[in-house]
């Protein structure tokens, strides 16, 4: 690098400053994630609105079990899942790779139980006849919604899922720095946080008391 | 020191949680998802039901920003950058909710 363009490197306009001391990589992911729950957002305030304003929409559809038991397990999966994606990036701070490595595929497993529960979740549902565009109980809009907001934060996940196994790999084998695992984790912790809205609002809101 | 060296240092110098922090923030988050869990049970009307869960959501998507998502541990103009904006984009999305009740009066009526 040549001394001038090192001088334009650190300048302001040369993107050499960090104003938040963090590297544009965690930067990046940070506003990604912003734009990211603004769709999510967007999606749970057409469904509140979806649900108060059709006098037809089922109000009590997921009885304790399955329903309530498996969505339960399912963030209690998720947030450790976030437990162990924390203890990766701790580990990779430490530059202690193996255990970076092993943490993340625990991370890994967590997101496909995570997924592999929902799918049943999604089959119980599916037998008793909801549909994307019909459901035996009242609005069409309800299953629609449903999946629609489940599928997304699903697709969220096994995307995730991938992309850990990415940064495993290249981690593992010196490709990557430990920024990179901490960027990740980033995006695994916002899959669950958005979970924690997901799980209240569309479950909770909707149980079965008899 | 210049900026590279500056975000480089950074790492493994101020990510201040230890594993106990991250367990009892755990147990916390686990615990608050149990109490939403038995609220979604106690007949509540819907508009507090509502309410107390999204309450209880918010103190959950607080603990995982701050403490697994390190944003306690970085600097507050990252915090003032990303936070309020989000906060207000949401509120002005949910500033269209009330009028689904004036669409339920009409469907109903």
């Amino acid at each position: 690098m040549s001394e001038s363009h090192s001088h334009v490197a650190e300048g302001p306009w040369g993107g050499g400053g960090s104003p938040y001391a963090i590297g544009s990589k965690k930067l990046g992911m940070w506003l990604f994630i912003v734009s990211d729950v603004m769709t999510f957002t967007a999606l749970l305030m057409a469904y509140s609105y979806s649900r108060v304003s059709n006098p037809d929409w089922p109000t009590q559809v997921f009885p304790i079990f399955p329903a309530v038991i498996f969505s339960t397990t399912m963030t209690i999966v998720l947030l450790a899942s976030s437990l162990t994606m924390v203890m990766a990036v701790a580990a990779a701070h430490r530059q202690d790779r193996g255990a970076a490595v092993k943490w993340l595929l625990a991370t890994m497993l967590g997101g496909l139980i995570f997924c592999g529960l929902h799918l049943a979740e999604w089959m119980h549902l599916i037998e008793e006849g909801v549909r994307p565009f019909s459901n035996p109980w009242g609005s069409p809009l309800f299953g629609a919604s449903f999946f629609g907001i489940t599928g997304l934060h699903m697709t969220h996940v096994l995307c995730g899922v991938i992309y850990l196994g990415i940064i495993a790999f290249g981690y593992g084998s010196k490709r990557f720095k430990d920024e990179d695992v901490e960027v990740s984790g980033l995006y695994w912790h916002f899959v669950d946080l958005v979970w924690m809205f997901v799980f209240p609002m569309i479950y909770l809101m909707s149980v079965k008391y008899n | 020191m210049d900026a590279h060296e500056e975000v480089a240092s950074s790492y493994g110098t101020h990510h201040g949680g230890s594993n106990k922090l991250y367990m009892v923030v755990w147990f916390s988050l686990v615990g608050l998802t149990l109490a939403e869990v038995y609220l979604a049970y106690l007949h509540f009307p819907a508009i507090t039901m509502l309410l107390m869960l999204i309450g209880l959501s918010v103190l959950k998507a607080g603990l995982i920003m701050a403490y697994f998502m390190h944003l306690r541990f970085e600097r507050f103009g990252l915090v003032l950058t990303l936070i309020p904006a989000t906060i207000f984009c949401i509120g002005m999305m949910t500033v269209i909710f009330p009028d689904s009740f004036r669409l339920m009066h009409i469907r109903l009526h």
